[in-house]
């Protein structure tokens, strides 16, 4: 019988469905699960209270990111430095305890597999292409950089998955980001996915999942991909997709929890299967000219808020939408920041390099580049570079990365979700500016009243140099 | 959780598009391990302009908010719910909402109810000065001045709220249909049903 042609995540929805109800609910199997500290501790509570068990400890992984301080974790003697902050040791010691007394793989503080969800699942191959893969965290939609169906869940649902490996869940429309043409040199995924942002806006995938397609993603590496899709969430959509290829299978083969020998062949024969079918349709569409995009920087405080480096601050009235002339004004008072400035003049305190969008070798390895044989700009306080994990914090320092960050006076840190979020010591001061390569430009993310300028490693590094929003392309 | 099958009472007019979760929960809220007590940090930023809608007497105690498109989006903290239901919020009324906030509402009993723009710019106009009745078995919003919008929701969501029931139990029940998942894929791709259980 000929099937219906599908599209990739038809492919993978069906793959998993348990059974499907009379009212169209449908009971989805989950075959990973990330768990970190922030969003699981009321999880496991329920499940002490009501007397259950985790159903299949295995598919789970827990690690600790969004609370942990950056600092040296061990004192000269290789004991654990206690965490000042009494309320995230509570939080962390919660984890610690939760994870063995369900039976659940637990990396700690320091170990070395230890770092951020979205880098330790893929970096483990503990992330599968076409798994569901979930995370109390919505930038789990990363996953889909390896042809995963992820995203994030709340903590009811980490409950329930925790239970049962299964989530009860309505299918989700498609969409389809085209993206036609070749970057220019310098642009990177990350310039894309934030004029992909700027283009469908933060509400533009809601209800959908999005898979990326078209040459550039292609040639794109895998940690490229990782970027691209970490940020699917700030477009609305819960999960991005990619298609998985070659490039995919050589990044997974051999990694701890790749599978190995008869399983890893069989895998592939199966991943190869994985791609939108000719003929298979969308329910929405949006086709981006790559040649059109620059290296691309946020003026204001949703993600959506993207213009080009070489553009300016947009004026409120330039918007059709009276919500947004609001919204737009709201921003520029927060941010501090008049209509016509030109981006390349704003002046940044401070430079965040890290993230589950941005902290994986090749981030590091662009900032260093750029970083390389200049110094952080006296006009820039406090400038960071956090790896994602132990293990990108290993091979960066094999590299000499880390040294080279030091000699340009930024500092090198522990891994961790760091400023990406204000949740832990590293946070912006208030009215100060920050480029960052993180993915939210929230009011208050990096700690009340903090001005976030998302960009690309490179783009941060360039900053750091100059002291200000600077096109990466001017420093030669 | 107790069933939900009527809402009524005072709306707070916030009409604010895009409010994101850290608008509604910032992040040092974050914490906890409790779900208690969050609603102290319940929109803590726009709270220190002293004219702020959420601190007007008129309001206090509040069961509903009306919002503006896209209420929710941003991380998928539960404990933007939890801080709702903390300072006695059941309903959000708004054009649309972010799929994983919609999805954490309804597990805690916070109704979402998804209504056009221009039912949105009636209610906030009456929110001013009068309370707003939201019938879940009905499918309706209404007014004292005979306003009456109606509205959809998912039919499985509309049946555990109103008989409280609760998710994990229900789908515990199917565990036979789980089981006979698991041994399938185990057979047919048993990669993924290793995990960490597989170590090199």
């Amino acid at each position: 019988m000929a099937s219906r042609p599908r599209t990739l995540y038809e492919k993978i929805w069906d793959g998993h469905l348990v059974e499907r109800r009379e009212d169209g609910t449908c009971l989805i199997y989950i075959d990973r699960h990330l768990v970190h500290e922030v969003t699981s501790p009321q999880a496991f509570e329920a499940l002490r209270i009501s007397g259950r068990k985790v159903r299949r400890p295995e598919l789970t992984l827990a690690v600790p990111d969004h609370n942990l301080p950056t600092t040296a974790r061990l004192d000269e003697k290789g004991h654990r430095i206690p965490i000042a902050d009494p309320q995230s040791a509570q939080q962390l010691a919660a984890l610690e305890s939760n994870a063995p007394e369900f039976g659940i793989r637990y990396f700690g503080a320091t170990d070395i597999h230890q770092g951020i969800v979205h880098v330790v699942g893929p970096e483990l191959g503990f992330s599968l292409p076409g798994a569901t893969i979930v995370c109390g965290d919505s930038h789990t939609s990363c996953h889909g950089g390896i042809g995963a169906l992820a995203f994030g869940i709340g903590t009811s649902e980490v409950e329930h998955v925790l239970a049962s490996q299964t989530l009860l869940l309505t299918q989700s429309k498609t969409m389809e980001v085209r993206v036609e043409g070749e970057l220019s040199p310098g642009v990177t995924p990350k310039d894309l996915i934030l004029h992909i942002i700027g283009t469908i806006g933060t509400a533009g995938g809601t209800g959908h999942v999005i898979e990326y397609r078209g040459k550039v993603f292609e040639e794109m590496s895998i940690e490229g991909r990782l970027t691209v899709c970490n940020m699917s969430i700030e477009g609305g959509a819960r999960a991005g997709l990619i298609a998985p290829d070659e490039k995919t299978f050589a990044y997974l083969k051999g990694r701890e929890y790749a599978p190995k020998g008869e399983d890893w062949d069989r895998a592939v024969a199966y991943w190869k299967t994985l791609k939108t079918d000719e003929g298979a349709s969308f329910d929405k569409s949006v086709v981006i000219d790559a040649s059109t995009v620059e290296p691309t920087v946020t003026w204001g405080t949703s993600p959506e808020d993207t213009v080009s480096i070489g553009g300016k601050v947009p004026a409120p009235e330039s918007f059709a939408d009276p919500s947004k002339q609001k919204a737009a004004q709201a921003s520029l008072d927060y941010m501090g920041l008049q209509p016509g400035q030109n981006m390349s003049d704003i002046e940044v305190q401070n430079v965040f390099i890290g993230s589950c969008t941005n902290s994986r070798i090749e981030d590091l390895r662009a900032a260093a580049a750029v970083l390389k044989g200049r110094s952080k700009a006296p006009g820039v306080k406090w400038a960071i570079v956090v790896p994602g994990s132990g293990l990108v914090k290993q091979q960066a320092e094999e590299e000499g990365l880390d040294k080279v960050f030091i000699e340009a006076g930024l500092e090198w840190r522990e891994p961790g979700c760091s400023a990406c979020l204000g949740m832990n010591p590293d946070k912006v001061p208030p009215e100060e500016r920050c480029a960052s390569t993180s993915n939210r430009n929230f009011v208050g993310r990096q700690g009340p009243g903090a001005r976030t300028h998302l960009v690309s490693p490179a783009m941060a590094a360039a900053a750091a140099v100059t002291g200000k929003l600077t096109d990466v392309r001017d420093l030669s | 959780m107790d069933p939900v099958r009527e809402v009524e009472g005072r709306a707070y007019p916030f009409g604010l598009k895009n409010v994101d979760t850290d608008i509604i929960i910032p992040a040092h809220w974050l914490k906890t391990i409790s779900r208690e007590g969050l609603g102290e940090g319940a929109f803590e930023a726009l709270r220190k302009d002293e004219n702020n809608v959420f601190d007007r007497p008129e309001f206090a105690g509040a069961p509903i908010i009306v919002a503006g498109d896209n209420f929710g989006c941003g991380s998928s903290r539960e404990h933007a719910a939890w801080a709702l239901l903390d300072m006695g919020v059941k309903a959000v009324i708004a054009p649309s909402f972010s799929d994983i906030f919609s999805g954490n509402a309804f597990k805690n009993g916070i109704l979402t109810v998804a209504l056009p723009q221009a039912a949105i710019d009636r209610l906030m106009e009456v929110a001013e000065t009068d309370p707003i009745s939201i019938d879940l078995e009905n499918q309706t919003v209404t007014t004292p001045f005979q306003d009456r919008f109606t509205f959809e929701i998912d039919p499985f969501r509309k049946h555990c709220l109103m008989e409280g029931l609760d998710e994990v139990g229900l789908t515990l029940e199917r565990d036979s249909a789980i089981a006979g998942y698991e041994a399938r894929q185990t057979g047919e791709m048993p990669w993924y049903a290793k995990g960490t259980a597989l170590s090199a």
